[in-house]
């Protein structure tokens, strides 16, 4: 064994089967040993972490960076920065950027930019060009640059035989298409959940027909195609019925919940701050526990932030013009450990946040083009790339807006706090955060 | 018992509330019957409206409210504003604030900007003067303020001396466009708060999406509801704001749900007919019928006077009763 | 111990505590007859002659007030108006003013003679406020002042012609004014 250059001293190792006491040996990039205890040689550097859970670094299928287009919201690095905060060593950048994610160009701009950031970023590309749901975009070319994860989202492809065309395509590719469900006609002019609520403040709503519709749609259509498709940002109960039973049938889809709909509803738009407005937006008591409960039986597949930053300005005005979204990478881990933790052990829960997202979006193997994907989603043992999340359950996270690093301020949970906190992320066998603080 | 600085919703008064403004704006409406009419009550303090959607109506009504309390007015144009040159909302209010604006009448298009702009001012008063399809306070209070007085005009009493008590079991019909009606919402939580019985009558697809919450009933037969009603509330059917298309056509929507001459034959002697104005006549509800003395349109507009200064008066006198301080979310 | 909640201490609260008695009511009564010819004497009748009673204890005492006049001078009818100053008052926003009752005047107060009738007077504000009511009703050829009570205190240059009875008081004390006569008292919590 190399010397180590990094150890992680007196946590528990989260393993794909269960728990074990161990320490982590690094050396270089790689772990090279997981054992009850390791010497530290003179000159490495230790992580303590009793108390702690070590597991494999976070993985985000849904992160909005802004870059290109709208830096004053968030930038490649800044976001990178929350992302490591948040225990992630890897995010996958959505491509609804302006301009939008649809060519090489604008892709490989994106990749370079996330080179040497304190998170892996990935791409996704988008499906239709411009994500104006008309033509198809360049699947091909930018599955060339390592994309396999294509999306229009922020809008749902409308044309039901458009995305058939593209998921036809898609699959000779070897690539995957997430589908952001929303009938447009059905929520047309919808700025938060149709219901009780919406009824009440008189905030034009979008109805759950409009998420399920579009899910059972493109359910349909992975039928009709034999291509797998990842649903994004599971919203209603209804989602979560109609993706059960697509599983049950056996087809490849698979999909992610945002730790928002796992613990808010539309009763907190009461008082018309658009800092709770969100797309798709906070739903019922009923929907929330069916987010839970589908996300616990395996229906669902990863949890993912849909982190989606927005200058203070653009938030400040009347809710229904508000842009939706709201910041998450911070307090990912935290929610789905409070939320989940009742229910869940720990592997499971990194294994929603981790594991099983690396696999959604192939980010589980050393990437041959050496352009930065790196064998992420675990597991934590000898052998496997070192990206690690430290996380402390007997901690608190208190969410401060200011101290965040996003350069957005739009979090929901301003001033909660929340059981557990991430202590350390260890990038590449680089500890990007030590004691809940960015390293660079 | 410390007032509350806004009135943002009829929610935000409860019984209690209501019955101070109603008892206030009676001694308002003295005032209006003098042959000077105006009191030096707000003298030196500024009122401003700010009406992001125009409505001559009200914007006079709470104008004159504030000229005659001798309260000086400023009245943001938006059209030609800065607002049309990209300064946000937030901006304009602050602005606005710094000039030492005692009172900002809002009329916004989006529900709860009133609420924005209450958490961004620090010592003005914010007033909604109608936020999107949220709320109307004003036109709900001077609703229940006319009603009470046409009850109280039959029974020869003076109407202060009702109090609130002659709203108890009154059976109020509200009838047309729910779903997008700000002064449907807030006379449902002014009526209901007074303890009337209101039920909502409206082709499925113009109520609201969910009444989950909602202490109405909902008739499910027009005709039949306008026999038991003791007050009817007629809503605009707003087709400039499409409303035209949540039904077939205008005619087909007259003929189910508008109030006729045939249709008001129907209605109990006693019925008093509301309606918020601007009426358009032919579609909700018949030229005749709008004529009629039981149909109280111009006393409506009259009595927004009186209603909306005793609500200036209470707010910058910092006397307007308010319910609990609306519990804080998340 | 006459204990009343006085309604027009509301939204400050509280209840008048009565620790002893300055007239009873037949004083009171004994003395509006006495300020009722002196009304007539100073004007030199009731011709022109309006009562506009003070709201709220000022009302009560200009109705009795005008009966007694109807009585001595043998005439049909007295005007009687009553007033609610709460929109004159120079307090508003600093302490709670609500108007009790609507105002009611009844005539043109232009060229009349007006008797303001109140139960105490104290600091004067509230007489300066109704002078200002008043002035929005017509030009009175003259305004004159009636109060049961002059307790002192005045903050104002205002004094009364016609007084039921000069009571020296410390500033804190309530007087109270009812169909029992006149007490002295304080205002508790409830």
């Amino acid at each position: 064994m190399p010397d180590p250059s990094l150890v992680i001293r007196g946590g528990t190792v989260v393993g794909p089967v269960g728990l074990a006491r161990a320490d982590v040996a690094v050396a270089g990039t790689e772990i090279v040993a997981v054992a009850e205890s390791i010497d530290a040689p003179r000159g490495a550097q230790v992580l303590e972490a009793d108390g702690c859970l070590v597991g494999p670094g976070l993985v985000d299928l849904h992160t909005h960076l802004r870059q290109p287009g709208r830096e004053e919201a968030e930038t490649i690095e800044t976001g990178a920065r929350a992302a490591a905060l948040g225990g992630f060593t890897a995010v996958v950048a959505m491509p609804n950027t302006e301009p939008a994610i649809d060519s090489a160009g604008v892709a490989a701009e994106v990749l370079a930019l996330g080179v040497g950031c304190t998170a892996e970023v990935a791409v996704a590309g988008a499906i239709t060009v411009g994500r104006a749901g008309h033509a198809l975009a360049p699947l091909a070319e930018l599955a060339a640059l390592g994309i396999t994860l294509f999306t229009d989202d922020g809008a749902g492809v409308q044309d039901g035989a458009l995305m058939r065309r593209a998921l036809d395509y898609a699959k000779g590719l070897g690539v995957t298409l997430a589908q952001h469900c929303e009938d447009s006609c059905l929520a047309a002019g919808g700025a938060m959940h149709e219901g009780s609520w919406s009824s009440r403040l008189g905030i034009p709503g979008m109805p759950a027909a409009a998420e399920e519709a579009m899910v059972a749609r493109d359910i349909s259509l992975s039928r009709l195609t034999g291509a797998p498709v990842h649903f994004l940002h599971m919203s209603t109960a209804g989602s979560v019925g109609l993706i059960r039973r697509a599983k049950e049938e056996g087809l490849p889809v698979t999909a992610e919940a945002a730790p928002h709909h796992m613990l808010l509803t539309h009763a907190l738009v009461a008082g018309y701050d658009p800092v709770f407005k969100v797309n798709p937006p906070l739903r019922t008591d009923e929907d929330v526990a069916a987010v839970v409960a589908g996300l616990c039986d395996g229906t669902i597949d990863a949890v993912a932030t849909d982190h989606a930053p927005h200058a203070p300005e653009s938030k400040d005005v009347p809710f229904d013009q508000a842009p939706p979204g709201m910041l998450g990478l911070q307090t990912a881990l935290p929610i789905a450990w409070e939320v989940l933790s009742p229910h869940l052990g720990p592997e499971r829960i990194f294994a929603l946040l981790s594991a099983q997202p690396a696999i959604i979006a192939k980010l589980t193997a050393t990437d041959p083009r050496g352009a930065g994907h790196s064998a992420q989603g675990g597991p934590v043992e000898a052998g496997a790339m070192a990206n690690l999340c430290v996380f402390d359950p007997a901690a608190t996270t208190v969410v401060n807006p200011a101290g965040l690093a996003s350069r957005s301020r739009n979090t929901p949970y301003a001033g909660r706090s929340f059981t557990g906190a991430v202590r350390h992320t260890v990038l590449r066998g680089e500890a990007v955060v030590i004691d809940a603080t960015a390293q660079r | 018992m410390s007032g509350t600085q806004h009135l943002l919703s009829v929610a935000d008064l409860g019984p209690a509330g209501i019955g101070e403004v109603l008892h206030v704006a009676e001694a308002f409406a003295e005032v209006e019957r003098r042959s000077v009419p105006k009191v030096p009550t707000l003298r030196g303090k500024v009122v401003a409206t700010l009406f992001f959607e125009e409505s001559t109506r009200t914007r006079l009504s709470f104008e004159t409210a504030a000229k005659r309390l001798s309260a000086d007015v400023l009245s943001l144009a938006v059209a030609s504003s800065s607002v049309k040159k990209g300064e946000s909302l937030r901006d304009t209010v602050e602005t606005v604030e710094a000039m030492g604006i005692d009172a900002i009448i809002i009329r916004h298009s989006s529900a709860g900007a009133p609420h924005q702009v209450a958490r961004w001012v620090e010592r003005a008063h914010v007033v909604n003067a109608g936020d999107g399809w949220h709320e109307h306070p004003t036109q709900a209070l001077l609703d229940c303020f006319t009603v009470r007085q046409v009850l109280a005009e039959r029974k020869g009493a003076a109407p202060d001396e009702l109090g609130i008590s002659c709203f108890e079991d009154l059976r109020v019909l509200i009838v047309g466009d729910v779903r997008h009606s700000r002064v449907a919402r807030s006379e449902v939580l002014a009526y209901t708060a007074l303890g009337a019985h209101v039920t909502l009558a409206a082709p499925g697809s113009l109520l609201p999406p969910s009444l989950e919450g909602w202490p109405v009933e909902v008739a499910t037969d027009l005709d039949a509801a306008l026999a038991d009603a003791d007050v009817v509330s007629l809503l605009r059917l707003q087709a400039e704001r499409g409303s035209g298309s949540f039904v077939p056509s205008l005619r087909e929507y007259t003929a189910g749900w508008g109030l006729t001459a045939r249709r008001a034959e129907r209605l109990a002697d006693h019925a008093i007919v509301t309606h918020p104005g601007p009426m358009v006549r032919g579609v909700e509800i018949a030229s005749d019928v709008a004529d009629l003395p039981r149909t109280v349109v111009t006393q409506q507009v009259a009595n927004g006077i009186a209603v909306r200064m005793a609500i200036l008066f209470l707010l910058l006198g910092g006397e307007l009763q308010g319910v609990a301080e609306v519990p804080a979310v998340a | 111990m006459a204990e009343r909640e006085r309604s027009h201490t509301r939204p400050l609260g509280g209840v008048f505590v009565a620790h002893s008695q300055v007239l009873s009511s037949a004083d009171v009564l004994r003395a509006l007859t006495r300020m009722a010819h002196e009304v007539v004497e100073r004007n030199g009748g009731v011709e022109d002659v309006v009562l506009v009673g003070l709201q709220t204890g000022g009302v009560p005492l200009a109705t009795k007030m005008a009966e007694i006049l109807r009585q001595i001078e043998a005439v049909d009818t007295i005007a009687v108006g009553s007033l609610d100053v709460a929109f004159y008052r120079d307090d508003i926003g600093l302490r709670p003013v609500l108007p009790e009752a609507v105002t009611d005047i009844p005539v043109d107060l232009a060229g009349k003679i007006v008797v303001l009738v109140d139960d105490v007077l104290f600091t004067g504000r509230t007489i300066r406020a109704a002078l200002n009511a008043l002035n929005d009703f017509g030009r009175a050829r003259a305004i004159q002042l009636a109060v049961m009570v002059d307790r002192g205190h005045r903050e104002l240059p205002i004094r009364p012609d016609f007084v039921g009875k000069n009571l020296p008081t410390r500033r804190e004390e309530m007087i109270d004014v009812g169909d029992d006569g006149v007490w002295i008292g304080s205002l508790e919590d409830k």
